[in-house]
């Protein structure tokens, strides 16, 4: 592992009851970079990424988390009852951010308009543009994407793309599970 | 470590509860159709409800909070938001007891205030034993909560948790159900019942919010 | 030393010897037991006349039931602090005979009581009501681990909730007390005190140790069982996955 990794695993292997998921996955995520985890539905993806994260334990291997991360999934952890607005005020606070950024943000991802339409009523682009205004609320060099894409039109995507290409000019890293063609630039694709 | 992950989950918490519209109404009409149902199948002898009332209304009071636990992590695990508290760097046993309280607020409190109402009903002479009761009813209803709450947090993720759920809390509950129901007698032990009833809870507090934490880990897992 | 018996291997060939001589020690002290207990001890009239005689089932289940919740929590704290997969493949196999056992005890304590105190249940009576809270702390870790999707989530659950259990069973058993000591007034006949013959404590203990004994041979066979339920499932799924 170099000095600079923002994220690195090594020998990571997987098990869910007695199926094998995957074994001896290693990465290593430096500034800038884009890893893709591929494979089919049900190979284990979303585990993967979610060891990454902290959130399963895997059966081997270990996850040097270096820097902070951000974390986009297909449940979005929108409330039914919660606003755009609402949600991104509650995950500012949460994460100890000030809330002065975000009607800039609401504009950014273009969700003005429903800002104050509770999740319920929201489009699956909208909800999906309602998370990923959390990459915004906080600076944190790795973003974790589970399926990204798969919500959006294609404005939505445009918006994720240039988010994306931004990010890493600052020197961030991005690890994403995507299904179909990432429709970004990679430096690293792990096939499990 | 800041705590205002902490803050923020017991807020959400707070507002989930009200968000359905109902709010608190819900658990109080549980609680209270639950004991007026009781004269119905015991009779209406006066003496008989006065003696059973204040059981009846811990009983109550239990089988409420596990109806209304239910859905508390459940709801988090399958949204999303389980997930996103669990990376906030807060010890998850924070969030958990953060949520709870709310719970507890939202859903409990309201129940021990409505107590001196019910106990009436059950021919309860107007005093300061209605305070009182009302007190013991509100923390021991805290205690119920929570280890309601490793319960809930347990089967967070198995779908219609419901008879799980109560299976797992109701031995929990019973010392805080002895405990209350002696609190409130004039038998030889109610003196020192409320010290152990503030014990127990205290306990509950200490212990239930590691559990739940572990819990919600697997949960995520 | 524990890390020793925490090799599936060693297990299973410890206990292939290990378990049936279990088997045949507690046949020889459960009968021996039985035998004295049933028809060569004098009948005790102040507990009961003949009935009393259950005791010798009485006493060995109420024992197994305290020892088998204790044995599931020590196992489960193993299994969660050093991840031993035998630790949880014990709790996991102690949980169902612990119940039975337990049950087996508060039936036999109600057929004691009909006759000696009159009613089937006796409210008054703090072991039979912690004995009841524990049937059902037993019944909840079953429950608990069968609504788990896998055997890695149902160990983790229950483990949890088998400790939560054992911190809270001194707490029950205090309160229980409490709450039966008010009722004291009532003729409640114990079977400790100065009554307690000599001549029945041979037999008691004898049948206390082929429960004992009986209760750990069938811990054994339920823990093989599973040990190669998982290795044939484990076969099975690197069959399909042609790994």
């Amino acid at each position: 592992m170099s000095a600079s990794a923002l994220l690195s695993a090594a020998d990571i292997g997987m098990i869910r009851g007695e199926r094998l998921l995957f074994r001896g996955v290693s990465l290593t995520l430096g500034p800038g970079e884009a890893i893709l985890l591929r494979g089919q539905n049900g190979a284990g993806k979303t585990t993967l990424l979610r060891i990454l994260a902290g959130l399963t334990q895997p059966e081997t291997g270990s996850v040097v988390r270096a820097a902070p991360h951000h974390w986009i999934a297909h449940r979005d952890g929108l409330k039914p009852h919660e606003t755009p607005r609402g949600h991104l005020t509650l995950w500012a606070r949460a994460w100890g951010q000030s809330t002065t950024a975000i009607e800039p943000l609401l504009d950014k991802m273009e969700l003005s308009r429903p800002s104050d339409v509770p999740a319920k009523h929201l489009s699956a682009g909208q909800r999906q543009r309602t998370a990923l205004a959390r990459l915004h609320l906080e600076n944190r060099p790795v973003w974790l994407l589970d399926e990204p894409l798969t919500a959006l039109d294609g404005h939505g995507k445009t918006l994720l793309l240039d988010m994306i290409a931004a990010h890493r000019e600052q020197g961030g890293g991005i690890i994403a599970a995507i299904h179909g063609d990432a429709e970004f630039e990679i430096d690293m694709q792990v096939d499990i | 470590m800041t705590p205002a992950p902490i803050l923020s989950a017991f807020r959400q918490a707070l507002g989930e509860a009200w968000a359905g519209g109902a709010g608190a109404l819900l658990p109080v009409g549980f609680f209270a159709g639950a004991a007026v149902l009781v004269p119905l199948g015991v009779g209406t002898d006066p003496e008989t409800l006065r003696t059973i009332g204040p059981g009846i209304l811990w009983v109550s009071l239990a089988l409420s909070s596990l109806v209304t636990l239910e859905r508390i992590f459940q709801a988090d695990a399958e949204d999303g938001s389980l997930d996103l508290w669990l990376q906030t760097g807060a010890p998850a046993a924070s969030i958990a007891a953060a949520k709870t309280l709310a719970h507890w607020l939202t859903a409990g409190l309201p129940l021990a205030l409505l107590s001196p109402f019910l106990l009436l009903m059950f021919q309860a002479q107007i005093g300061g034993a209605l305070l009182e009761n009302m007190l013991y009813y509100a923390f021991g209803g805290l205690a119920f909560y929570f280890w309601g709450g490793v319960s809930a947090a347990l089967a967070a993720t198995v779908r219609r948790g419901g008879l799980l759920i109560s299976l797992i809390a109701l031995p929990l509950y019973v010392p805080t159900a002895i405990f209350g129901a002696l609190a409130m007698g004039d038998g030889p032990s109610s003196a020192a019942a409320p010290l152990f009833l503030a014990a127990s809870t205290l306990f509950a507090l200490a212990v239930a919010p590691f559990a739940m934490g572990a819990a919600l880990r697997l949960a995520a897992d | 030393m524990f890390s020793w018996f925490a090799n599936p291997h060693r297990f299973l060939m410890l206990s292939s010897w290990l378990a049936p001589l279990f088997y045949a020690a507690a046949a020889l002290l459960i009968a021996w037991g039985l035998w004295q207990g049933l028809w060569m001890v004098p009948k005790d009239d102040y507990q009961g006349g003949d009935i009393m005689r259950v005791m010798f089932i009485h006493v060995p289940a109420a024992w197994l039931a305290m020892a088998s919740y204790l044995g599931m929590a020590v196992m489960s704290f193993v299994w969660f602090i050093w991840r031993h997969e035998v630790a949880d493949i014990a709790a996991k196999a102690i949980a169902p005979l612990g119940a039975t056992w337990t049950a087996l005890c508060l039936a036999t304590g109600a057929i004691w009581g009909k006759p000696t105190w009159g009613t089937w249940w006796q409210w008054d009576d703090a072991r039979m009501m912690s004995v009841l809270f524990m049937f059902f702390l037993f019944l909840g870790y079953i429950a608990l681990r069968a609504a788990m999707d896998t055997r890695q989530k149902a160990a983790r659950a229950g483990a949890i909730l088998a400790m939560v259990g054992a911190l809270n069973v001194p707490l029950i058993k205090f309160s229980v007390d409490l709450f039966t000591s008010l009722h004291q007034d009532a003729s409640v006949i114990t079977t400790e005190g100065p009554k307690m013959a000599a001549v029945y404590l041979w037999p008691l203990l004898i049948s206390s140790v082929g429960h004992s004994l009986l209760f750990a041979a069938l811990v054994m066979t339920l823990m093989r069982a599973e040990i190669w339920t998982r290795r044939a499932a484990q076969s099975r799924a690197r069959l399909m996955t042609g790994d």
